[in-house]
């Protein structure tokens, strides 16, 4: 029965997305919204994140875009008195921000009820040692762990355990700090970093080679309990979960082992009192049936996320209405509607989930895996065999690989390390030893992977050898071919393994393969996710697509009422979660006005794959070739593919060439704009101005133009998103170098050398046209300079400092280009502007990463008004002026640096955060204060190191140091920097590096190492002069990386660093205003 | 090897293709489906599968191999849940040739081989189990390419447990002062032997139409079976006789549908029967809920228990009856199995709440 006397329930979410925490909770954190809704509670969120879709409209009763950070959440209850709250789904943040309220008393004070978990069980969860004593209590095994306070405790642990030993930060998000050790040496460095998260470390016997395992709990207060589902990583222990490829159901457990863990997960949850969702990470031996406990996790997860998806089974959901007070027997089956939610789903496929990293963006970052995580987003593939499901995964991570086999030749020197010490790459470098003769047990006893996958994965190249013997297309028989799609290759692997390839164009080849795949009757079937293997009838439309199989679960009319909606696949830098959002709200207009709404994605991660965010989910991939079996399938009236940021984009020109109906905006013109020799022709010939430019036919026309416009330039070949192969050259040595490389990249189009500006501002145009006019449109400011990518920027909205001349001139260009393109949609410009200089930097005909963002700062839906127009549905103009606004909105970036061991925390034309926060204040500095503490910038309380690169930028901190001086803040300068402070007579202590010594051979005092470690610096302003410069090598690196290492606040750049200073030094954090989203008008 | 072609020819005329993994040896019977996704070494020995072609939902099989086939000095298998294959074929999607697991002994197929079971991959078994759920199941054959046709398929008037019953006596755990219980084998699984072993009593395994109110005992439980409970006319008898004594009953699956014939209730055939390990059941009157391992085709008619009688368990998608009590006397019994093997073992209390009632 539901509690009587819970109305209003504050739920806290997750913030930004980081590495660790990233859009896994905005599905869960919908789903208990939904829940509570469904019952009648009026709810309450607080998340800074702007771009998910649980901060969207209707979703919860008021939205506070609010750091969720203890501080904040307390002054948010002292308003707004909810009776009840929601810990578990926002991530360890929420988890974390919960236990401090709890611990500070303040929920008692305000009479505010923990709904679902206790707390009291969360502490015994998280901190170690009270874990590992409640399970000893019942018997339960657990790996043997010392809680160590300080670095002596932890070496004396690790002698007597003995090594290699694990290290963990207690309360620490997804393996944060914690690492192997293998010798006391490595045990040190890692401590001391564990140490500056958390006063206590952890020091445990490693078990590296053990399976891992886990299980996903619910119980309720009745103390009635199941397992959703267990899982079973690819990788053996010693890569974090988030790091590895997981399987489910497990596949090399036997009955009694699945069923003594099941059990022992059971018997886990029930002592330590959990009501809702759980899950238990088992490590598992290998050679008998001992196990142990590694953790338990009393809140929604990555992994809770993953099995709702692999399953069906909402855990989210349930677990929110569990905490209301039901049972699971008064709840329903949300796919059958008319079987009980008190089950245990029986899959009858098999899910892959592969981690996407995206570490080639980083400069001088560690690529092994290990404890901590470092993946950035994920895929999760469904088939009928192994084989085809982690081909489908390999394909999805979008890395630019075609599966398992007849990739890219990625050539291992030494593979016997590459197989050892496992990487990014490793699945690859496993395909390679397979092709040069290593069995599956010399491969098994370099990595420890079971070899049950080994032997699926061979499999895989066996079949690949039998491709490659029939040497022709017309060769390949019904059965044999058949045999390889259901073993999960696409038509381009056969294609190209029967040397098609060899004798057309890819592109060519894998339409011609497809047409003969079709003329032997070879077609993937749909299957449906039902929860029950088809013992019951489901209700929702949760489909994939397989081979195995002989008959369509669903029926299709060729009503031709479809509208498909092509998502934005694994999380990525560069893509996440706001596209994810412009795909739930084209899915919700396209619903509301009566057509069919498909979705086409793979990350289960996102709403946009909630079965019933649409009427159709097809969880597959987005390549050309199952986008189209889809679009056969279900012949639509079009396809939408201008919401899911690049991958959609890309396919708009192979889908025309079938003449499929894209809606909006042509393929032409999507081609017109991407292509950016084309582009850049078309504003010269509309007299649009733009950096100096050349498409790049040979080096002697390279260099010509070079030597014209000079140094720095921006080397950009065609169709790519968020920097990737773009690059800033400073120097002849390093275009050389570049190019090299990005010939290889595309070799369909031609790469395009701009004159790079500096010191110019960045203004962004978001907007939406019908047939050439803009409807709608959203001009907002970047506060950085031109070079830090437009992902990493802090940006402004409405634009707060532009000349109105500026402003005007924007507009009427945007004008010109949506006319010249025929725009029907959404699209963003980017521009330069120096004084009333515009210049366009480029154009995607297609919603960009701030179309959440200026949507809810404008309270205009410009997904839903694009959706509208493609659909050919009447839309007004909106009638809003930038004038109009009392309030600004800021958006920061999240980076997720300290997860990133030894990768630089500088800002360039590569974009390097992980996520976003959107906050909304009275003027720009409330904004600002707001989003940049939601990233997890502090106040300082007292002591800021400066080191400022150059003198330009030295000049334009001066005033904002001098005020933090008045202010009665230290400063602590480098070399430099110092000798500029001293030279105006502005107070400062000069610090030294450790190679410093003075005559006596002395060491310098104070050391700036020393000073970190010691906590005494609150903010490190680190502005490098050249953020283009090769800057791994640069002295400062070691200072930004120490800081980081160290969580210490770091600004790289000087106009952030200004403008934060500036805010907190004019807005004390008690006058901030605790307003909800509806609140500012 | 080489590998033959195999159909597997439904009784409404419908055939589904796949490629032969065991014994190239034609069968009939019913085709059923199961939705375990572990566990197929269990549930091919369970006898209860005693006339049936069993299909399994979960596409691969045959991962972890299949361990040795092996005997305790009790007589009782060791991994295994009877002495032999029941099941009369295997159906699946996706056979694996190869295995790996540090128990196992030899491969899926060569078990099959070597047993003269058939199995069959490659079939679209999603598509199967939708059918049987839509019609119900279905006599069927498989038919093996280059083999003779398969013999005509019957079911329902066999008498599969006097097939699989023992055929004499024997006694478990005997002791002077050990309570001692009569098991009926109906087909019983090896573990409910073991759960009632470890539980301390002697136990008396009888044929399932053996007088077993000649013999000594405290208490009287009832096995699993295969098919039919109708054609076990005189264990009904027995049983009823057996009441006159006040001694506790219990009873599992078939035990839970011959316990309810005794007491007077009409026994029907589902439509395609519960086999799975995640049958949720609720005990009546209480808020406790189970996860419960299945394998049954047949009912009690709740709507019939006479008076004296009430369901203890209910099944909660269905609202099918999965247990029964006497609201006086001892006696009681399930109709899943809280001995699992395979399937989950929230529900050994069972045993437990049986052997207190010994006392």
């Amino acid at each position: 029965m539901k509690l009587e006397n819970i109305h209003k329930v504050l739920v806290l979410g997750s913030g930004a997305l980081k590495i660790g925490e990233a859009g896994e909770f905005d599905y869960s954190g919908s789903q208990a919204l939904k829940a509570l809704h469904e019952e009648g509670v009026e709810t309450i969120l607080i998340n800074p994140n702007i771009a998910t879709v649980q901060t969207s409209e209707g979703v919860a009763d008021h939205i506070y875009f609010l750091p969720v950070t203890p501080y904040f959440v307390e002054r948010l209850i002292e308003k707004e008195r909810p009776d009840g709250i929601l810990l578990s789904f926002g991530g360890q943040t929420a988890l974390n921000c919960g236990v401090a309220l709890y611990r500070s008393g303040v929920l008692e004070k305000y009479n505010v009820q923990v709904l679902g978990t206790p707390v009291e069980t969360i502490i015994n969860t998280e901190d170690r040692e009270l874990f590992v004593r409640q399970l000893d209590q019942i018997d339960v095994k657990t790996i043997k762990s010392e809680a160590c306070e300080n670095i002596e405790e932890a070496r004396r642990a690790a002698a007597e355990l003995g090594y290699p030993v694990i290290i963990r930060a207690a309360y620490a998000l997804g393996g944060l700090g914690s690492g192997f050790c293998d010798d006391e040496e490595q045990l040190n460095a890692l401590a001391e970093k564990a140490f500056s998260f958390s006063p206590q470390v952890l020091v445990e016997k490693s078990l590296k080679g053990w399976k891992e395992i886990e299980y996903e709990v619910v119980r309720d207060r009745y103390d009635n309990c199941i397992t959703v589902c267990n899982m079973e990583n690819f990788d053996p222990l010693g890569i974090h979960t988030g790091e590895s490829i997981v399987i489910a159901p497990s596949q090399t457990l036997t009955n009694s082992e699945y069923h003594k863990l099941r059990a022992l997960a059971i018997r886990i949850i029930r002592h330590l009192g959990i009501v809702g969702e759980c899950n238990v990470q088992y490590a598992f031996d290998p050679e008998s049936e001992d196990y142990r406990v590694i953790e338990v996790n009393a809140r929604l997860s990555r992994s809770s996320a993953l099995a709702s998806k692999a399953t069906g089974y909402p855990l989210a959901f349930v677990a929110a209405k569990l905490g209301l007070g039901y049972g699971l027997f008064e709840l329903t089956n949300s796919v059958t509607k008319s079987t009980s939610a008190f089950f245990e789903p029986a899959l009858d496929y098999v899910v892959c989930k592969i981690p996407r990293w995206d570490l080639a963006k980083f400069r001088g970052v560690n690529r092994e895996l290990g404890s901590s995580m470092k993946s950035v987003g994920e895929v999760m593939a469904i088939g009928r065999t192994f084989e085809d499901a982690i081909q489908k995964g390999l394909r999805m991570i979008g890395q630019g690989m075609h599966g398992f086999t007849e990739n890219k030749e990625l050539h291992v020197e030494d593979l016997d390390a590459a197989l050892k010490a496992p990487t990014d790459k490793r699945i690859f470098a496993i395909a390679q030893a397979m092709y040069e003769g290593y069995s599956v047990e010399r491969i098994h006893e370099l990595t420890k992977i079971d070899n049950w996958f080994l032997q699926r994965l061979e499999h895989i190249i066996r079949m690949d050898e039998e491709l490659k013997k029939t040497g022709d297309l017309k060769k390949l028989g019904h059965d044999l071919l058949l045999r390889a799609k259901q073993l999960g290759f696409s038509d381009f692997q056969i294609a190209r393994a029967v040397g098609l390839g060899k004798k057309m164009p890819m592109d060519e080849a894998v339409v011609e393969m497809r047409k003969y795949r079709k003329s032997l009757g070879i077609l993937p079937v749909v299957k449906q996710i039902d929860t029950l293997a088809g013992e019951f009838p489901a209700q929702t439309n949760y489909l994939y697509l397989t081979y195995s199989g002989i008959s369509n679960d669903v029926h299709y009319q060729g009503d031709k009422k479809s509208i498909i909606v092509l998502g934005s696949g694994a999380y990525r830098i560069g893509s996440s979660v706001e596209f994810d959002w412009c795909g739930v709200q084209a899915l919700h207009t396209i619903r509301n006005n009566g057509y069919r709404s498909v979705m086409i994605n793979y990350n289960p991660e996102t709403v946009s794959t909630d079965y019933d965010i649409c009427d159709r989910l097809y969880f597959d991939e987005l390549t050309f070739e199952r986008v189209m079996d889809i679009i056969e399938l279900e012949n639509p009236h079009g396809v939408i593919v201008s919401t899911g940021g690049q991958i959609p984009n890309n396919l708009a020109v192979k889908l025309d060439k079938q003449r499929v109906p894209i809606l909006g905006t042509t393929a032409k013109s999507i081609d017109n704009a991407e292509d950016r020799d084309k582009f850049s022709a078309m504003l010269d010939r509309i007299g649009v101005d733009q950096p100096e430019w050349s498409a790049l036919t040979s080096m002697d026309d390279v260099e010509k133009f070079v030597n014209r416009v000079g140094y720095p330039v921006l080397v950009r070949p065609s169709y790519v998103l968020s920097g990737a192969a773009m690059n800033v050259c400073s120097n002849d040595e390093q275009l050389h170098k570049f190019l090299a490389l990005a010939a290889n990249v595309s070799k369909e189009h031609p790469v395009v050398i701009s004159k790079f500006m500096t010191n110019t501002k960045e203004v962004e145009m978001d907007a939406v046209a019908r047939d050439g006019e803009i409807i709608a449109y959203a001009i907002s400011e970047h506060v950085e300079y031109a070079g830090v990518h437009s992902g990493d920027a802090t940006i402004m909205f409405p634009a707060q400092k532009l000349y109105i001349e500026t402003v005007r001139r924007i507009k009427r260009i945007s004008g010109q280009i949506a006319r010249e393109l025929n725009i029907s949609g959404p699209f963003n410009i980017q521009y330069l502007a120096r004084e009333n200089e515009i210049k366009v930097i480029e154009c995607n005909l297609r919603a960009s990463r701030s179309f959440p963002f200026v949507s809810k700062v404008l309270k205009i839906n410009l997904i839903d008004i694009a959706t509208r127009i493609m659909l050919g549905l009447p839309v007004e103009k909106p009638h809003k002026s930038l004038f109009d606004f009392d309030y600004v909105g800021v958006k920061a970036s999240q980076f997720s640096f300290n997860r990133l061991q030894n990768a630089d925390p500088i800002l360039g034309v590569d974009m390097a955060s992980t996520g976003e926060v959107g906050c909304l204040g009275e003027d720009a500095n409330c904004a600002l204060l707001k989003a940049m503490l939601s990233v997890g910038m502090r106040i300082p309380e007292k002591n800021i190191l400066f080191a400022i690169g150059g003198p330009k930028q030295r000049a334009h901190m001066l005033d904002t140091i001098k005020r933090l001086v008045a202010r009665g803040y230290t400063i602590y300068a480098t070399g430099g920097t110092s000798e500029f402070l001293n030279g105006l007579g502005i107070p400062n202590v000069r610090v030294y590096k450790k190679e410093h010594v003075d005559e006596f051979g002395q060491l310098k005092q104070p050391i700036v190492s020393d000073l970190m470690h010691q906590k005494k610096i609150d903010l490190f302003v680190g502005i490098p002069v050249d953020t283009l410069a090769d800057s791994v090598h640069d002295s400062y690196y070691k200072m930004r990386r120490t800081a980081v290492d160290l969580n210490i606040p770091l600004i790289t750049n000087a106009r952030l660093a200004v403008a934060f200073i500036n805010a907190f030094l004019d807005v004390p954090l008690d006058t901030l205003a605790i307003k909800s989203w509806d609140e500012y008008k | 090897m080489e590998i033959k072609k195999a159909i597997l020819r439904l009784s409404n005329g419908v055939t589904f293709e796949g490629y032969s993994f065991g014994a190239d040896v034609p069968v009939s019977g019913e085709v059923v489906f199961n939705t375990a996704m572990m566990g197929y070494p269990e549930s091919l020995t369970d006898p209860s599968y005693a006339g049936q072609l069993m299909t399994l939902t979960y596409p691969l099989v045959g991962n972890y191999g299949v361990p040795e086939f092996s005997f305790e000095p009790n007589g009782l298998a060791t991994y295994m849940e009877s002495d032999r294959i029941y099941a009369r074929a295997i159906i699946c999607s996706e056979y694996s040739g190869e295995f790996s697991h540090w128990n196992g002994k030899e491969t899926l197929s060569e078990w099959l081989i070597r047993e003269g079971v058939p199995g069959i991959t490659g079939i679209d078994t999603r598509a199967l189990t939708m059918l049987l759920r839509e019609n119900g199941v279905m006599l069927g054959s498989i038919e093996i390419e280059g083999c003779a046709p398969a013999p005509e398929a019957q079911y329902e008037d066999i008498n599969f447990v006097d097939q699989v019953s023992c055929k004499e006596v024997i006694r478990y755990n005997e002791g002077p002062d050990k309570k001692k219980v009569i098991l009926v084998d109906c087909g019983v699984k090896h573990n409910i032997i073991r759960c009632l072993i470890r539980r301390g009593v002697e136990v008396i395994r009888v044929p399932w139409n053996y007088d077993f109110n000649t013999l000594e005992s405290d208490g009287l439980f009832l096995s699993n079976g295969p098919g039919n409970p109708d054609t076990c006319q005189a264990l009904a008898e027995h049983i009823r006789t057996y009441m006159k004594t006040h001694k506790p009953i219990a009873g599992i699956c078939m035990g839970n549908q011959m316990l309810g014939k005794a007491a007077g209730a009409t026994i029907y055939k589902l439509p395609y029967g519960h086999r799975s390990h995640n049958q949720p059941v609720r005990m009546v009157g209480t808020d406790r809920c189970f996860i419960t391992s299945q394998n049954h085709g047949y009912a009690v008619d709740a709507k019939t228990l006479p008076e004296g009688w009430e369901p203890l368990f209910v099944n909660m998608n269905d609202g099918s009856n999965e247990g029964i009590k006497h609201v006086s006397e001892p006696w009681f019994s399930a109709q899943f199995h809280p001995e699992a093997c395979s399937g989950p073992v929230d529900t050994e209390f069972l045993f437990d709440d049986f052997i207190q009632l010994l006392k």
